[in-house]
């Protein structure tokens, strides 16, 4: 039954990326649709970055998505080394280690995020 | 009729062999077969063993598609030899193989026992909590046609393992119980007779259970019979998911009490003997 | 004699499949080998946004280097990657939740099985790929940014 509820997570973890993604998506590569993007130029210029780095809607999609992409890659990724056949004590010690891996780097995007949203503007 | 015959073609075989005695890894052999229109595979096989080479192995018992012993590689497609036409394949080169994903025990034969052990750890038959009436039936299960198509197509499965030859998630993990098992456990899941949904569940459920089926659909294209266990598979996750969130509404049949209006067919006179 | 047996599994060659293989035993391998392809991608990708925390100048001199030709095709390629994982996914996401495989039917030869159920679904969504690989390629290329 434990695999289930993985697997579930696994899906709704899909689910969520394909709409916070797709989100994403438009704003980096559509720059048409301006609402995220107030300066002209690039996405990446430093007046859109730091405008979006405040926005209070999109800090928190980014940290919904990091958890996601990392719950969903990570899961994938224990499955396909799963298949390969491991002995069972590397598959629990893979466990563990994707779940610490996957911890400090949602600890790590976290952190960016909040401490972006206090950056100077640097205009 | 002679026509046809006389068409026949001559067509080169290449039969993996492997004799546990002497050789450390199969090799393959070359032989010449006579093909004549309607020639399965599995005629072909012995017309070379009567005429060539006595001593290739290959396991059979039906010869009609119905007992699951004569499943092989033929070029590179896991079929019963039985059911396939030597023409239907080829007309220059026709190359057999054993099962891959199973071990092997000499020439054209997989060791199918470890799928059987799944199978039957699986508990594939009706369990009940009505013990009593298990044990001393006072009336019959009814069950709807409807209720019936729910599972029967799956229970055309013969465990012949071309499934488990084509499925690549097998190829590769022991643990994986593999699709004909998989597909025969939703078989009775899907059964409204059963009360052992539950625990057929967890057993499926498990790590290297039913999620690492990733619906390449390889099994459903290969199976002589139709089964299409690839469809099992996932109708039982969609189960599991649903049980997971508490939504799955429990088909089990409790009745089995004769319903009010039903009445029993005057009983079917026996035809008088022949002889 | 059982100690005797030779080991045929096919091992990950297996996954491969080849030759005679259906379609969807590609799309398969390929969901795996994008997936792959995206974690390791979106690692570097928390790192490099990360550097937005050290202040404009670095984050100026980051973009400088990720204006590199060779980095904006690997960016192209990623999109590519997404743009497959993400509508296969949704196709295998309907699929293994039971919605698209149809109901259990009476096996009548020739055989059709849940493949042929789910087949349109996979046409639309690998139309839906290639649109969106061309337009984003457009964008790349002749886009603003
Ligand atoms: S599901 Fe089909 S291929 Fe698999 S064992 Fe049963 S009959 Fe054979
Ligand atoms: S659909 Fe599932 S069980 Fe069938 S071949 Fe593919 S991975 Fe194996
Ligand atoms: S010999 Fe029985 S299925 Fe082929």
């Amino acid at each position: 039954m434990k695999e289930t509820a993985y697997w579930t997570w696994f899906i709704i973890a899909a689910l969520v990326i394909f709409v916070i993604a797709g989100l994403h998506m438009v704003v980096m590569h559509l720059p048409m649709f301006g609402v995220f993007n107030p300066e002209s130029g690039a996405v990446t210029d430093w007046g859109n970055v730091a405008f979006r780095s405040k926005n209070q809607f999109l800090a928190f999609t980014y940290i919904i998505l990091l958890g996601a992409v990392l719950y969903h890659g990570f899961y994938g990724l224990r499955t396909i080394v799963f298949e390969l056949g491991p002995k069972k004590s590397f598959q629990d010690g893979f466990t563990v280690i994707l779940w610490i891996v996957g911890l400090v780097l949602f600890g790590i995007g976290t952190y960016a995020a909040i401490a972006a949203k206090a950056l100077e503007t640097a205009l | 009729m002679e026509k046809e015959t006389e068409k026949a073609n001559s067509i080169t075989v290449y039969i993996r062999r492997f004799d546990p005695e002497k050789d450390a890894a199969p090799r393959q052999q070359q032989y010449t077969l006579q093909v004549e229109k309607g020639m399965t595979v599995l005629d072909g096989l012995h017309m070379i063993k009567q005429t060539q080479d006595p001593t290739i192995n290959f396991r059979f018992s039906c010869r009609m598609g119905v007992c699951g012993s004569c499943g092989m590689m033929i070029n590179g497609v896991p079929a019963l030899s039985c059911n396939t036409q030597i023409l239907d394949v080829t007309t220059t080169a026709l190359t057999l193989a054993p099962l891959p994903n199973f071990k092997l025990i000499k020439d054209l034969v997989a060791d199918l026992v470890p799928m059987f052990g799944v199978l039957k750890g699986l508990q594939l038959h009706i369990r009940r909590n009505d013990v009593e009436e298990m044990e001393k039936p006072t009336y019959e299960y009814y069950q709807t046609p409807h209720q019936l198509e729910e599972f029967l197509q799956f229970t055309y499965c013969i465990k012949c393992g071309c499934c488990m030859a084509a499925c690549p998630t097998m190829a590769t993990d022991r643990e994986y119980p593999g699709p004909a098992p998989l597909a025969q456990a939703y078989r009775y899941n899907a059964d409204s007779r059963d009360d052992a949904r539950d625990a057929r569940g967890d057993l499926v459920a498990a790590s290297h259970g039913i999620f690492s089926c990733h619906y390449a659909g390889e099994c459903s294209n290969v199976c002589p019979k139709g089964v299409d266990p690839a469809r099992a598979i996932q109708l039982m996750k969609k189960d599991l998911v649903l049980s997971y969130f508490g939504l799955a509404k429990h088909k089990c049949a409790h009745l089995h009490k004769k319903p009010d209006k039903a009445t029993y067919k005057a009983k079917i006179e026996a035809p008088p003997h022949t002889v | 004699m059982a100690n005797k047996q030779f080991d045929n599994h096919l091992g990950i060659v297996g996954w491969l499949g080849g030759g005679r293989w259906g379609v969807e035993r590609y799309l398969y391998i390929l969901q795996r080998l994008t997936g792959l392809g995206l974690l390791l991608f979106f690692m570097m990708h928390i790192f490099a946004s990360s550097v937005r925390i050290c202040g404009p100048e670095s984050w100026a001199a980051a973009m400088k280097i990720l204006k590199n030709p060779v980095l904006k095709l690997g960016e192209f390629c990623v999109f590519v990657l997404f743009s497959f994982h993400a509508l296969n996914g949704i196709r295998l996401i309907l699929i293994e939740l039971g919605l698209a495989v149809g109901k259990a039917e009476e096996p009548v030869y020739p055989y059709k099985s849940s493949l042929n159920n789910q087949r349109p679904l996979m046409v639309i969504a690998m139309v839906l790929v290639a649109i969106i690989i061309i337009a984003g390629g457009y964008n790349t290329i002749f886009g603003s940014h």
